[in-house]
């Protein structure tokens, strides 16, 4: 439930011709389908219910919402009615409020009348409904068989730390397991019993909550009528007194919540219906892991050190800005302008990162400006500009409900996208199909009520074979979409491109035993993408993260292409961003060749633009990316660094390297939440804000522009815009001398031809804008190419599969490919302070059964595991959801060092690091490494503050 | 930046280009170079095809000397 409600009218709603009927008297025309309680909902006339709420499809199971209908016998669910052309309906007569009045005296006959203290009091649907039909007194009394009196009430199950599941309050309705089945997909939950023994249950006997299928998404406490399933924190707190919308800050979903507060205190996250991202749906990241924002780690006060061996002293604002201008402007009088620069973060708002990108090329005076889509999604920006001229995603999330086929490739969204998993499982409910590319079994493979039509269980690093041996199909058997090729394609690349996978090398007979996948399997794949309809690709970081990481995003975009699936609801090329506001970051002009709207440094006219609004003369060659940072900081030509919300140190690879560049480096300044494993390397620490205390906007995977809207005071004092425009002053730059965040934002719409129609007040009148928003689009694009490509014409290109570098050999047998689980959160510096590491305390490596045996590892064995690079020691698990060869962990604890072993290859066209393959040996291990036992020095060093 | 970094980068700058006509495929290399390796970049290129042009595909060694002959014509 949600105390600050929207409303719900009951079903949901339906598209169709309208259908005119009358309700209570009053005319009402509606889309056919419609229900006759959402009708009657949309003329103010509500009905009581109690099994019916508009996320779900309707039941007709509690018989509170019966109608009378001219012409129909007896007394109809208007739940499970659809609308008809002339109907008369009544909502309200004696006859109806008897029944209704009549079926809540028996729900309420078995419900403890605890209502004064009940989490639920003011907040509960069925006190609402008693109340809504007049009930006054229980003529079967309570003292007959029933759940809450001690003798028969079963025990509160509070093993999930966020919600409470209360057996002796549920009224069976069902809600709560359809949730978990229509709007989760999880199906972990069922009615267990039959008649007065029916009983909601997550799944066997011996399961709790916590140790069932439950993947406490929320989505069964919202859909909870009573207080069966509720908030821990309302149990504790109470409920809710005031809300603010805003945007979760964990994945590139970029989901709209309302925080529920007392005061300025969150007592809990709800999902909105009205966000067009999540449409009232959450994950347990953005529902319940938001206490970190409060948690006792995060650092408030400015510090600053001599060296990095030194503890922390605690500073003012002035002191540390002080402190840090002056190191950067004596490293740029001794060593070049060029000898500092800074890193963005998809993290933080459009506004902060625009500033930072800004006060680099500004205020320091060059273009040593780049983000963390460095080390995730800067090939999908270079290969969807070069094939289609914008570097963005097609489709809103929206789109996948007119899917007929999903291509998903390189990405596991039950886990890093869960909000947007549930829409895709729930489209494959429907009949549509997937085509899963991926090393692991997914539980996009195989789960309830989903089976992949196949899976191509490729060998890491083959992806590009894979799209090429697809392309070769699509176009040896006449499957090419001549009409839309002729129509939307540069013609001469595209005879190009045809005759280069026509060849025999491209076809999946020549290429199966690279791929490591079967010939008809990949044919069977490119014949259903290419003839089922609607084809959609969706793809993660298992498509970027390789040395072709831009030619496999062009290799997407091909067949795309050939097959017409671009520029209408339904098809596509979508990435799935990993955190926040990766799009955002990379739109505000946060890579080191660009400006913000992806316009190249060297254009004259852009420049002149730019220099013309911040008065200052700009470079016109591109500035160093992070690797490029990090190895001009061992070669001493780059000594300074800012670095805004990313722990460089933890996420980015070769570990080893990353912290020698850093310790090289004269001034390294971290503007974070929390002392970070970067900031044990950083001589300045300037607190940054959670978003639970910015004001600003996210751009998520879809373009769509949310604001996030403050719901409690900064406890730092200081914005963080405000803290960089201070900077950037005490540089010697005064243009940052912003009023707000909306200012900010207003000077992105001016420079910016995509944001030129954003503006906070806009947004904050309830407009939902996907980018590009201006002239020709003043409500925003939700479709992207729809009647040409936005270079124009679409760009085939030639892309020849070249194996990377990293080699497996006798001494490094096994490939080892890095991922996320769903309760943690990139470097975890979030989830690992909240409740969610109890799903999650270690990370963990999975190695397949046969592997296992061969070096003797038993299920949970400590193990080693080594690199050319470097080794560390974990946990393993023995699965085989990871074929024989491959091994696979995440990268959320620090400890675990899983960048300690990953190489420096990278993308050729972005230098975005090859997470995904690296040549590993794994051997049974009783001792942590070497990086592991100087890890814990370090870690120590850089929470020591000096006292007072 | 190390030798073999900046060799292995223009080859897999290079690699990519191969299949397109020579003359296209130089171009090419030369102007991804252009436009995202930073000065300090480009001149470490520049100074290790002075030292040594071993190691760089053919491909690779003429986008190499077409920008940093660019890049010598324009200082």
């Amino acid at each position: 439930m949600a105390l600050l409600k929207e409303t719900d009218f009951g079903t949901p709603a339906k598209q169709g011709a309208p259908v005119t009927l009358t309700i209570d008297g009053v005319e009402v025309t509606v889309p056919e389908g419609t229900s006759v309680m959402r009708a009657a909902s949309e003329v103010d006339r509500p009905i009581p219910k109690l099994c019916a709420t508009d996320s779900l499809d309707p039941w007709g199971s509690c018989r509170m919402c019966l109608v009378e209908i001219e012409g129909v016998k007896g007394t109809p669910a208007s739940c499970t009615t659809p609308v008809r052309a002339g109907m008369v309906v009544t909502t309200q007569n004696d006859r109806l409020a008897k029944i209704r009045k009549g079926v809540m005296e028996l729900y309420i006959s078995d419900h403890p009348l605890d209502c004064l203290t009940c989490s639920a009091n003011g907040d509960c649907e069925l006190q609402d409904m008693a109340g809504a039909v007049g009930l006054r007194d229980v003529r079967y009394g309570m003292d007959n068989a029933n759940h809450f009196e001690a003798e028969s009430r079963k025990p509160v199950d509070t093993s999930n730390p966020y919600f409470q599941f209360d057996p002796a309050k549920c009224i069976v309705c069902s809600r709560c397991v359809r949730a978990c089945e229509e709007v989760q997909g999880t199906f972990a939950l069922t009615i267990d019993g039959r008649g007065f023994a029916s009983m909601v249950s997550a799944g066997a006997e011996i399961d709790d909550f916590f140790s069932s299928e439950c993947v406490s998404c929320g989505a069964c406490v919202q859909a909870c009528p009573t207080a069966t399933l509720m908030e821990a924190s309302v149990v504790e707190k109470g409920v809710p007194t005031r809300s603010v919308e805003t945007t979760c800050a964990y994945c590139g979903v970029g989901c709209s919540f309302k925080a529920e507060l007392q005061g300025d205190k969150v007592v809990r996250m709800v999902p909105q219906k009205s966000g067009g991202a999540n449409e009232g749906h959450s994950c347990v990241k953005g529902r319940f892991a938001w206490g970190y924002a409060t948690h006792k780690d995060r650092v408030t006060t400015p510090m600053v050190r001599e060296a990095i061996t030194d503890p922390w002293r605690a500073v003012s604002w002035d002191e540390a800005i002080g402190f840090a201008a002056e190191r950067l402007k004596k490293i740029q009088a001794e060593h070049g302008q060029g000898a500092i620069g800074g890193i963005t973060s998809s993290r933080c708002t459009n506004e902060e990162v625009y500033v930072v990108q800004k006060m680099i090329r500004a205020a320091f005076g060059n273009n040593n400006v780049d983000t963390c889509a460095r080390v995730c999604h800067s090939p999908t920006g270079y290969g969807l500009k070069t094939t289609f001229g914008t570097s963005a995603g097609t489709q809103n999330f929206k789109s996948v409900e007119k899917a007929d086929v999903i291509l998903l490739i390189g990405a596991n969204p039950t886990d890093g996208h869960p909000v947007f998993a549930s829409r895709m499982k729930k489209r494959l409910r429907e009949g549509a199909e997937i085509i899963v590319c991926d090393p692991r079994r997914i539980d996009l493979v195989k789960s309830p009520h989903i089976k992949a039509s196949q899976h191509v269980q490729l060998r890491p690093g083959t992806n590009v074979a894979v799209m090429n041996a697809l392309a070769h199909t699509i176009v040896t058997e006449g499957l090419v979409d001549e009409a839309f090729v002729a129509e939307r394609c540069e013609s001469a690349d595209f005879e190009r491109w045809r005759a280069f996978v026509a060849e025999d090398r491209n076809s999946p007979e020549a290429l199966a035993e690279r791929i490591g996948v079967a010939p008809e399997t990949l044919r069977a794949a490119a014949r259903l993408y290419a003839t089922a309809g609607n084809g959609a690709i969706y793809y993660g970081l298992g498509v970027t993260e390789h040395s072709q990481g831009s030619t496999m995003v062009m290799a997407m975009a091909n067949l795309a292409m050939a097959t017409g699936n671009i520029g209408r609801e339904g098809v596509g090329v979508n990435p799935l961003r990993g955190q926040n506001n990766v799009q955002g970051a990379c739109d505000m002009g946060s890579f080191p060749h660009e400006f913000p709207g992806y316009r190249h440094v060297s254009d004259d006219a852009t420049r002149a633009l730019f220099e013309n609004a911040w008065g200052r003369s700009l470079l016109s060659e591109p500035g160093l990316r992070i690797p490029n940072m990090l190895a001009a900081a061992i070669d001493g030509t780059y000594r300074g660094i800012f670095i805004q919300g990313e722990d460089i140190a933890q996420s980015d690879p070769n570990t080893v390297h990353v912290t020698a560049a850093l310790a090289a480096m004269d001034c390294v300044v971290v503007q974070d939440l929390f002392l970070n494993e970067t900031a044990g390397y950083a001589h300045v620490f300037l607190p940054g804000t959670s978003f639970l205390e910015k004001d600003g906007t996210f751009t998520n995977a879809e373009r769509r522009i949310n604001r996030v809207r403050p719901v409690m005071k900064e406890a730092t004092g200081l914005s963080e815009w405000e803290a960089v425009s201070r900077l950037a002053s005490a540089m010697g730059y005064d243009g940052m001398t912003y009023a707000s965040a909306a200012e900010i934002m207003d000077e992105i719409a001016v420079l910016t031809p995509t944001f030129a129609g954003v503006s906070h007040a806009r947004l904050d009148s309830g407009a939902s804008l996907q980018w590009p928003v201006n002239d020709a689009a003043p409500d925003g694009t939700p479709t992207m190419h729809k009647n040409g490509f936005v270079r124009g014409k679409g760009r085939f290109m030639v892309t020849e599969y070249v194996a990377t570098d990293e080699r497996t050999n006798r001494h490094y047998p096994l490939i080892l490919t890095t991922g996320r689980i769903l309760s943690q959160y990139n470097v975890g510096a979030q989830t690992r302070r909240t409740e969610n590491g109890r799903w999650h305390p270690e990370d963990i490596l999975e190695i397949h059964p046969h592997d296992a045996e061969e070096r003797g590892i038993g299920e949970g064995d400590m193990v080693s595991i080594g690199s050319r690079i470097g080794a560390t020691a974990l946990r393993a698990t023995i699965t085989d959801r990871v074929p024989q060869g491959v091994v696979y962990t995440t990268f959320h604890h620090p400890v675990s060092g899983a960048n300690v072993i990953t190489t420096e290859f990278s993308d050729w066209a972005t230098n975005c690091p090859e997470y995904k393959v690296t040549a590993v040996q794994v051997t049974k291990s009783n001792q942590p490494s070497d990086w592991q036992e100087r890890f814990h020095d370090v870690h120590e060093r850089q929470f020591v503050v000096a006292a007072e | 930046m190390k030798r073999q970094d900046i060799i292995r980068m223009t080859n897999q700058i290079a690699d990519f280009h191969r299949p397109y006509p020579e003359d296209e495929a130089v171009a090419s290399v030369a102007q991804h170079i252009r436009d995202f390796w930073d000065p300090r970049m480009r001149a470490d290129l520049a100074a290790q095809l002075a030292e040594d042009e071993a190691g760089f595909s053919p491909l690779a060694l003429a986008g190499a000397r077409r920008v940093i002959g660019e890049d010598m014509a324009r200082a």
